[in-house]
């Protein structure tokens, strides 16, 4: 069964899931002072350890979260009120226009119910952001600048970001900036301390850890107002109970994709070079989006003119090809995506995407299967139309 | 057959979707978002298309083990059904939107998607039997449907499944219960489903714009009553009318007709309602042909109406059906749709009713 959906979540490794398994059997909460209390509080530690090895992190820099979402909601919510709090001109929320949903609508609702202001950097064609516009919606207005938030790769169109770069320009300026590095991490290097940014975003189950544990790595001097409050454990910056295996099966994950990168990478970026080759040749006039070069392994995005992105899921589905139109976020109901108009496809031509996305398991069969059943498919979603578009 | 199964969230397409796949068809289900700005819980019987309803439709597709997609139609929705709701009663005319998604959304949009992918036919959960291909009546005369079908061609419908016709509700309920789908007891939708509050004067208001007008009396031509705005009305319409004048024997006034034209709604009594003569347009015959004419049949002039002896005559793609007993409250818009016994002949849009003795008018 040819899954080219590893960008929405990918198959946990083996090691992660003996980890995960083994620590649900043991008792313990790590803030509990006896024994049991100890030896999870030590797993969770250990863990922590792990996963800062991993990111060029230090541990204290490492809160454990519930997922990527949770992540950017805690640095782009926290940081706004934290930095707003000791001046009260800082309304300012930088972001670019290619957001995941879990920082562009956790800054649009501090636009509607918190006074932000939304400050959208636009992106070129191939969806990347340039230090050049970034620096100038700062010099707009320096002082009225709460934070910036730029993702590190984009999980539609797999750009990446100059993220250091970004991050010295709004260092210049003495403002903090997150990045939401869910898809980064495990396919491109990232360093926390070389990039220079204040906050990252990081998930497990996108590189084979368990869903629903994440980090935010924060910059221990950077204010960080708390989204739930409670029991004060992370720095009393993420109260709740610590989820011991969960924090294992992602440090063992995260600790595993960074290691075995590079090999993987260079694997899995043939792969899609073959994809996109096969998908091209079959369907001439289709059209890959995002950046040649600076762009993630995994992810091929590719636009079938005169059909729409869900008849081609529905019958790629029909024959064991499973992908995506967009973010699975947006999935539900096909809305064009946002990533794509931003890099200026036309609605129809947002409509009529499909990402295809590799991962660790990911084979020469899958790619081939992928390529066999696109021409039969487009043929076919092409007589279906744009139907729900109106004529 | 390899099938498309439309999955409101409701019983009845649950069950339909079911006998599909228990008939052997390899059923795929589909749960229509006709609205641009679903809200996420349903509210009691009202509004449809709610995040709820399609995930009810995702859990009854999960029970039947079938694969289940959303297919975002709410553009066409929008076009084909709202606008011309509004236009309709902008115009005058008292239209049936069911009707209409059936003609250009599910019967039209749908199945043309549908057979361009490569599925054989459209299975829906409607109250309506296709026997031999001829559209006829449900078996549940209460819950009939076949007449909101009946503006399908002979195409569309050659394509289209009705697993329910044989049934009533009542068996419908019982049959979901017994195969463990959580949509069994659910309530039945009413009205329309776009207009979430049940406010339809309100949702016209909002489009059109409330403007004042005057209220007639047919007879003596006086104003008596104002209104605020003229497609807020239906023929035949007693209620809300809030006249302060009552007819001089005190008799209830209904409405006549509407004039948008000058934003006039003219009422009279219930006598001079009534119209023996319909007249109606864009016929559609479910067998591809008119009966040979001029032919007597039963007619039917509103959902879930009673039935009218009549003679139809044929001019083209239009209608006229002389009644044997005059009918009350005859509506520009609804749909004329004529039976023998409980198959469907056609259908068409009325255009205009009146008296025999109306005839130059």
């Amino acid at each position: 069964m040819p899954y080219l959906d590893h960008a929405a979540t990918t198959p946990m490794l083996p090691e992660a899931i003996s980890a995960v398994t083994e620590a649900l059997g043991q008792v313990g909460n790590p803030s509990s002072l006896h024994g049991a209390g100890r030896v999870a509080r030590r797993r969770i530690e250990e863990s922590r350890e792990l996963l800062a090895a991993a990111l060029g992190a230090r541990p204290s820099e490492v809160i454990l979260t519930a997922g990527g979402t949770e992540s950017d909601n805690l640095a782009v919510k926290g940081i706004f009120w934290s930095r707003r709090g000791s001046d009260p001109r800082r309304r300012r929320v930088i972001v670019s226009a290619v957001e995941h949903h879990a920082v562009m609508d956790a800054a649009e609702w501090l636009a509607d119910h918190e006074g932000a202001a939304l400050t959208l950097l636009p992106v070129d064609r191939t969806g990347m952001v340039a230090a050049f516009d970034l620096r100038a919606a700062i010099a707009a207005d320096p002082d009225s600048v709460a934070l910036v938030s730029v993702m590190w790769a984009n999980n539609e169109v797999g750009t990446v970001n100059p993220i250091a770069e970004l991050a010295a320009v709004a260092h210049e300026y003495d403002i903090p900036m997150h990045t939401d590095a869910v898809q980064a991490v495990g396919a491109v290097p990232v360093d926390f301390a070389a990039c220079g940014v204040d906050a990252l975003t990081m998930t497990g189950h996108k590189l084979g850890g368990p869903p629903a544990a994440g980090a935010l790595l924060l910059r221990r001097e950077v204010g960080c107002v708390p989204l739930q409050h409670g029991g004060g454990q992370e720095r009393e910056v993420r109260s709740g109970t610590l989820d011991v295996p969960g924090a294992v099966g992602l440090a063992t994950a995260a600790s595993l994709a960074v290691q075995r990168r590079e090999v993987a990478a260079v694997r899995i970026a043939a792969l899609r070079d073959e994809l996109v080759a096969g998908v091209l040749a079959a369907v001439p006039d289709a059209r890959l989006h995002g950046h040649p070069t600076r762009r993630l392994p995994g992810i091929a995005n590719l636009t079938f003119p005169g059909c729409e992105g869900d008849a081609l899921l529905m019958l790629l589905d029909a024959k064991g090809i499973e992908c995506s139109t967009g973010s699975a976020c947006s999935a539900g109901v096909a809305q064009p995506s946002h990533v794509l108009i931003a890099l200026g496809a036309s609605p129809a031509e947002a409509r009529g995407s499909l990402r295809f996305s590799l991962g660790h398991d990911s084979t020469t069969a899958d790619v081939e299967a992928a390529v066999a059943a696109i021409v039969p498919a487009v043929e076919r979603a092409r007589r279906a139309g744009l139907t729900s578009v109106v004529s | 057959m390899k099938v498309l199964a439309a999955m409101s969230g409701g019983v009845d397409s649950a069950v339909a979707a079911a006998r599909a796949v228990e008939a052997g068809h390899d059923v795929t289900g589909v749960h229509l978002a006709l609205s641009a700005a679903p809200a996420t819980l349903r509210h009691g019987a009202r509004g449809c298309c709610t995040a709820e309803d399609a995930n009810d439709a995702r859990r009854a597709a999960d029970v039947l083990g079938i694969p289940f997609y959303i297919w975002d139609l709410a553009e066409r929705f929008r076009a084909d059904v709202i606008d011309d709701f509004v236009s309709e009663y902008a115009a005058g005319r008292t239209p049936n939107p069911c009707l209409r998604c059936n003609e250009k959304i599910k019967f039209a949009a749908v199945l043309d998607k549908a057979l361009a992918l490569g599925f054989d036919a459209v299975v829906t959960g409607h109250h309506a039997r296709l026997v031999d291909g001829v559209l006829s009546r449900s078996a549940d005369a209460a819950k009939d449907q076949s007449y909101v079908l009946a503006v399908c061609t002979e195409r569309q419908l050659a394509h289209a499944m009705f697993p329910l016709g044989d049934s009533t509700k009542t068996q419908v309920r019982e049959e979901a219960a017994a195969r463990g789908l959580a949509v069994a007891d659910k309530p039945d939708s009413h009205d329309i489903c776009f207009i979430a509050d049940g406010d339809t004067r309100g949702f016209l208001a909002k489009r059109l714009g409330a403007q004042d007008g005057p209220i007639v009396d047919a007879e003596s031509g006086e104003v008596v009553g104002t209104h605020g705005g003229s497609f807020g009305f239906t023929v035949g319409q007693r209620r809300g009318l809030n006249l302060q004048r009552p007819t001089p024997a005190g008799d209830p006034r209904y409405v006549l007709s509407i004039r948008p034209v000058d934003n006039t709604v003219v009422v009279g009594s219930r006598a001079m309602l009534e119209a023996d003569v319909i007249e109606a347009g864009s016929v559609v015959w479910t067998s591809g042909a008119a009966p040979a004419q001029p032919f007597d049949c039963a007619v039917q002039l509103r959902a879930h109406g009673m039935t009218s002896r009549a003679t139809v005559r044929v001019d083209g793609r239009e209608v006229t059906a002389e009644l044997v007993e005059p009918q009350v409250g005859v509506a520009a818009g609804q749909a004329l749709v004529m039976y023998a016994d409980d198959r469907v002949l056609g259908s068409a849009t009325i255009t205009r009713a009146r008296r025999t003795a109306d005839v130059t008018t």
